[in-house]
């Protein structure tokens, strides 16, 4: 009974660790698919320097996109918290 | 309208110097006219109108709330939409129009200063959440308030269209009387924005029939990138963050959506519901392709409120620090200050680059799907290589 009552009263804040979790996780996910697409821009730009333009506006769309992602998850983690 | 290519005939010192002074003035004549109680000046602005020193919202008897609270509120007030708006800190309000309509009470225009920042009743109806949602005053009256108001995100809408038909009437103006002549000033600067999306986005992504979605795509662009810059305005008439509001982008990544159904050709339909695929895949394929079909627009319009609003909520946090470190000790608040204030600069900028870099990738990616819509004959080389 009052273990029960104690999980009770934590529920809600049980669900604003998930939310932060999840932000966290979200963050690494970002800093991945991010890092391995500077990366390899950087290896090409390396590789052929006079494409370095070229490579830089794909490079920031390509982020962009991943990011789009990424904010999906945040967007989750706030509707968690807020709602 | 002005014609912009002679107004950069001056040096540029004199120009900052103009700009700088007509900013002191507006906004200091803003802060003056707001310590004067209730004797409306009228100031420099028609539409200000004069709060009472004891009705600045937020300012009330109650005990004063933990500073996490403080904040909290504060980052979703400035992130969310108002019935005024703030135009210098919460000294100014700026009362906008109300447009409510209720089943008993009919259509009713008002200005929302008749709500006094939420302490007064008006109609029955009154302001709660710092202005933020009008509500019945008697909580037990469920009746449905319809609210069509003019709060700060529309006004930020209409204001930003406003800008946009100055800029780019006087432009055209500037291409009319210039004909044939080398572009100069501000009509350079939008000229090679302008040419850069079409040339290397619309054009590349729409192929040839580019020209019919041309007004779309432009406006996109450059409402997104001007509601963006103004959003990053500290003071008025900027510093509304419109585009962070989930209703604009919801409402043109509809109109994408409806413009790529419109207009998408057979080949389209018969791609998402005929794929070229044996028969048995066709009960895992169709599923995901109608999904795919609502979802791009559905994360087009995530992408732009989730980076804008992020946005907003980084810079003010990083700047509330200060008022957080400094509510246990005063003295670490103090020399949080230059670190705080050195890391909101660097996402401000930070911030230009995203307005700028989102409303190119909304453009990229809603040529990309108008161009898959009405493209033409990829489809059938495919199956003659087979």
């Amino acid at each position: 009974m009052i273990l029960q009552d104690a999980v009770n009263a934590a529920a809600a804040n049980y669900s604003k660790m998930g939310a932060a979790i999840g932000a966290g996780l979200a963050a690494i996910g970002a800093g991945i698919g991010i890092g391995r697409i500077g990366g390899s821009a950087m290896e090409s730009i390396a590789r052929q320097p006079e494409s370095l333009g070229d490579i830089r506006s794909n490079m920031i769309v390509a982020a962009a996109l991943v990011e789009g992602a990424v904010f999906f998850a945040i967007v989750v983690c706030l509707l968690i918290l807020f709602l | 309208m002005p014609d912009f290519t002679s107004t950069f005939k001056s040096s540029p010192l004199s120009k900052i110097l103009l700009l700088t002074a007509f900013c002191a003035f507006f906004n200091l004549n803003i802060l003056r006219a707001s310590h004067e109680g209730h004797e409306d000046k009228g100031a420099t602005h028609t539409k200000t109108e004069v709060s009472n020193e004891h009705e600045i919202a937020g300012v009330t008897d109650e005990p004063e709330k933990p500073i996490g609270k403080q904040v909290s509120d504060m980052i979703l007030g400035h992130i969310g939409d108002n019935h005024y708006w703030d135009a210098f800190g919460h000294y100014v309000l700026l009362p906008l129009p109300c447009i409510v309509y209720t089943e008993s009470q009919g259509l009713q225009f008002f200005m929302s200063s008749q709500f006094h920042h939420g302490e007064h009743a008006y109609n029955g109806m009154k302001l709660v959440n710092m202005g933020a949602k009008i509500v019945w005053e008697d909580a037990a009256k469920t009746e449905k308030i319809y609210d069509f108001s003019i709060t700060k995100v529309a006004a930020t809408v209409i204001l930003g269209s406003i800008v946009l038909l100055v800029i780019f009437i006087g432009v055209a103006r500037t291409y009319k009387k210039r004909a044939g002549m080398a572009p100069k000033g501000f009509q350079n600067l939008i000229e090679s924005l302008f040419i850069f999306m079409r040339d290397g986005v619309i054009k590349s992504s729409v192929g040839p029939r580019y020209k019919q979605f041309m007004p779309l795509l432009m406006t996109i662009f450059w409402f997104i990138f001007i509601v963006n810059l103004m959003g990053n305005i500290p003071f008025f008439p900027g510093g509304a963050n419109a585009t962070g509001n989930i209703a604009i982008p919801l409402v043109m990544a509809l109109v994408v959506l409806l413009y790529v159904s419109v207009n998408a050709n057979k080949n389209y339909w018969k791609h998402i519901f005929l794929p070229d695929v044996p028969v048995g895949l066709y009960i895992l394929l169709i599923p995901i392709e109608i999904l795919g079909f609502f979802l791009r627009p559905f994360v087009l319009m995530l992408r732009l409120f989730a980076n804008i609003t992020a946005g907003h909520i980084i810079i003010l946090g990083f700047f509330s620090l200060i008022f957080i470190f400094g509510s246990m000790k005063e003295a670490v608040g103090y020399s949080v200050a230059p670190a705080s204030v050195a890391f909101t600069i660097f996402m401000g900028m930070l911030e230009l680059l995203v307005s700028f870099l989102q409303a190119f990738v909304f453009t990229l990616l809603s040529s990309l799907y108008i161009g898959m819509a009405i493209e033409e004959h990829g489809h059938e080389h495919a199956t003659e290589k087979h």
